[in-house]
């Protein structure tokens, strides 16, 4: 049961993984470009695995001190406290083995792992986050070496990947519940608002404050 | 050597920060209201996630389109993958239109 949960995570992490490949040429060309060689960028991408922290140190660590990038994308990443606490009641073993499970937290894995009794399938988890793994890393070794031109990506269309996967998602989710219809209207307002005064990192946290509506108690809700 | 140890410490606090629940929370279970909140966060995040990929920097018309024609037709049941890759020919087209 827990292989078929596995599997089924692998076939639904291809999807978005095919467009973290497309993102992760873009961070290969750009480090290059950069001056940082060729293994450092792989090597921040197998081990870190997170779009918005490599993209964020990248770009601040060229025009300003290094703390302040570390800090930069620390921040920006700060969502991962809060999708910790989510899955952790849905996690299984001991304290490390937990703490190892949670490496496979990415936000698209996170999202198909959701189960419809509001708890998390981790094999799921797992198997959604192996083939964004692969493709994020392969990704960012060919845009490493062969520095494709972000004209020619946004000429191609590539950029919509990544926004259309999550609309798809987000259209399953809101079939669970009014309350998640309620809860993404409300994180897409508050993400909208924030993006007129800060960076889409900081927007994509203040988001996930609209779960809060969930400390209020449920009335009729079914799902 | 300053952008090796930069790429280590934000490496190292990712792993902290995903780790963050399971090693200080431990197996203990959370009260029905953190529950409840926790099961929205998905919905929550994938709004976000959605606003700052298409309102990050410019709105760009053309990848509304197309991410609007991959919303459309997985209403209509099409397979993701398929959506995605009609949702990618739409803009290009588009894009190749206004050229």
């Amino acid at each position: 049961m827990r292989r078929a949960a596995f599997v089924d995570g692998m076939k639904l992490g291809a999807g978005p993984g095919s467009a973290a490949f497309v993102l992760a040429l873009s961070f290969g060309a750009e480090a290059e470009a950069r001056g940082w060689g060729f293994g450092l960028p792989v090597l921040f991408s197998m081990f870190a695995f997170s779009g918005s922290a490599q993209f964020t140190l990248l770009t601040t660590l060229a025009s300003g001190s290094a703390l302040a990038a570390i800090t930069s994308a620390v921040l920006i990443n700060a969502r991962y406290l809060v999708m910790s606490v989510a899955l952790n009641n849905s996690l299984h073993g001991g304290r490390l083995f937990r703490a190892l499970q949670a490496q496979a937290l990415v936000d698209a894995s996170f999202v198909v792992a959701h189960r419809n009794d509001g708890g998390y399938d981790v094999a799921r988890l797992i198997g959604a986050s192996v083939p964004q793994w692969l493709f994020w890393v392969s990704g960012t070794a060919i845009g490493a070496l062969t520095s494709p031109s972000p004209d020619l990506m946004h000429t191609l269309g590539l950029d919509v990947t990544f926004p259309a996967f999550f609309l798809i998602l987000a259209l399953d989710e809101l079939r669970r519940s009014p309350r998640a219809t309620i809860a993404a209207l409300l994180g897409a307002t508050i993400a909208a608002g924030l993006l007129l005064v800060t960076s889409p990192g900081y927007a994509l946290l203040g988001a996930t404050a609209a779960a809060l509506i969930g400390v209020l108690p449920e009335k009729e809700e079914t799902a | 050597m300053r952008v090796w140890l930069s790429v280590l410490a934000v490496t190292v606090v990712s792993w902290l920060m995903k780790a963050s629940a399971p090693l200080i929370i431990g197996q203990r279970k959370l009260p029905p209201a953190a529950i409840r909140m926790t099961t929205l966060m998905a919905p929550a995040l994938l709004a976000g996630l959605i606003v700052t990929e298409l309102g990050g920097e410019e709105l760009d018309w053309t990848q509304l389109a197309g991410v609007g024609a991959a919303g459309v037709l997985s209403l209509a049941k099409v397979p993701m993958l398929v959506a995605v890759a009609a949702a990618i020919v739409v803009t290009a087209v588009l894009r190749l239109m206004v050229s």
